[in-house]
């Protein structure tokens, strides 16, 4: 299912049916989609959603897809409100289980990782950035395993992370996986993680717990934290090539 | 099918018809790119014009920069759904680097490269008699690394992918040949006003 195999198919809009909505911190929830016609897809890639007003006119936005693929059926998107957004709002306080929206994809080649691509993997997230790496970790976790991955979470506290507990419980029952949470504004409740936001020095304790330099790297997150996490990581000596970096937001 | 309770925030009238289907107006100007923000410092800065594998012309950052300069203000639409409007650029037309190398545009077809090994594939007819830049200034500064500095393509009817960031080049070829996006699921073209985003819009 890479891009090359779909080139020239159009690929159509469908109707989704909200599963379940996951309230998973207080600005962000996961929803939960059942498409018609659910396609497989590559972990690290997005759904396009469209919203119609009752006058036709329509919104568009891409969200990662969260869960992994052998969750076939459904999709999980993971959800941050905007105060000011106009999508997300609407998912936030209007949404509920058992209305439809239209969805297209999954999409993207670039941004994604499956079990062939190998390790070790290096992962960098920022808030909700962290959304595709978790469909990557769950992934990983089932067809690849012996791939060693790092996650470097970075959130604002200990209540804003995003599928806290389960990153906790793959911490420890996961022999190839390390998670390295940093806090900018909370203290760090494990000796690993870190009360302040990302900088060069966790990046190189990051690369030494990995025990090589990694195969591939993702940071996904705000502009200036994919900025602020990639740069330190080239003068790490980290060859660019091997970094791919999705951003959001100006 | 109408969402349940969605109304939607639309754009004020004036300025409705300037946003094509799917796009939202924003007032930032997000970044997109596929990787870190190369660096590129100004001396080791250059730009070549290819013919297939042959290059015929090389301009240095200050030969770049001695080039007839072009202000523009355009509407810009990036696929992953925003656009901004009235963006000021200021530049060198395509145009004004062909005439500078002395040759007409040999192919149909041009493939756009970038330091970072990014590359776009853009029609011939769509670079020249005004329609695009190698863009240097953003709103009267010289244009920021992570928006592409020290330059960057400009091809504003475009999807905004087509308007390589960091770019060092411009590839004449036979065919029309598939980028870096493009060999990725994304269209061949991308009209912002026909919707094409993916392969197969």
């Amino acid at each position: 299912m890479d891009a090359a195999a779909d080139a020239g198919r159009p690929v159509p809009w469908q109707e989704a049916v909200i599963e379940r909505i996951a309230q998973q911190t207080a600005r962000v929830r996961s929803l939960f989609l059942r498409p018609q016609h659910w396609r497989p897809f590559t972990p690290g890639q997005h759904l396009d959603i469209r919203l119609t007003a009752p006058d036709g006119y329509q919104a568009q936005r891409s969200y990662s897809v969260a869960s992994a693929p052998a969750e076939e059926g459904v999709y999980e998107l993971v959800v941050e409100r905007l105060d000011d957004g106009e999508v997300s709002p609407y998912f936030h306080d209007v949404a509920e289980a058992g209305d439809a929206i239209e969805i297209r994809g999954p999409f993207g080649g670039h941004f994604a990782w499956q079990a062939s691509d190998g390790g070790p993997l290096l992962l960098v997230g920022g808030g909700s950035g962290v959304a595709p790496l978790l469909s990557i970790l769950r992934h990983r976790a089932l067809a690849a395993p012996d791939v060693p991955a790092l996650l470097l979470y970075a959130a604002r506290g200990w209540d804003d992370l995003i599928a806290r507990d389960e990153l906790l419980r793959r911490d420890e029952a996961e022999a190839g996986f390390d998670l390295v949470l940093a806090l900018s504004r909370d203290r760090p409740r494990r000796p690993q993680d870190a009360g302040r936001r990302v900088d060069a020095a966790m990046l190189g304790d990051a690369l030494a717990r990995l025990g090589g330099p990694p195969r591939l790297t993702f940071v996904c997150g705000a502009n200036p934290f994919v900025e602020a996490v990639t740069a330190p990581l080239l003068d790490l000596g980290l060859d660019p090539a091997t970094i791919r970096t999705e951003r959001f937001g100006g | 099918m109408v969402t349940r309770g969605f109304t939607g925030r639309r754009p004020a009238s004036e300025v409705a018809d300037r946003i094509p289907p799917g796009q939202s107006l924003t007032a930032d100007f997000p970044v997109l790119s596929a990787g870190p923000t190369p660096r590129v410092s100004l001396e080791d800065w250059s730009f070549t014009l290819k013919v297939g594998p042959r290059p015929v012309k090389r301009w240095t950052w200050e030969a770049f920069n001695a080039l007839p300069q072009t202000s523009v203000t355009r509407d810009i639409h990036c696929v992953t759904k925003w656009s901004k409007l009235d963006t000021p650029w200021q530049g060198v037309l395509v145009d004004d680097l062909l005439t500078d190398a002395g040759i007409e545009p040999p192919t149909p077809f041009t493939l756009a490269h970038s330091f970072d090994g990014y590359a776009t594939n853009v029609p011939v007819a769509d670079l020249v008699g005004g329609r695009a830049m190698v863009a240097t200034h953003y709103d009267g500064r010289p244009l920021t690394p992570d928006h592409g500095g020290p330059a960057r393509l400009l091809v504003p009817h475009l999807y905004f992918w087509k308007s390589a960031k960091w770019i060092n080049g411009l590839q004449f070829t036979e065919r029309d040949e598939p980028g870096f996006w493009e060999l990725r699921g994304y269209h061949i073209y991308g009209d912002p006003w026909r919707e094409q985003r993916f392969s197969g819009d």
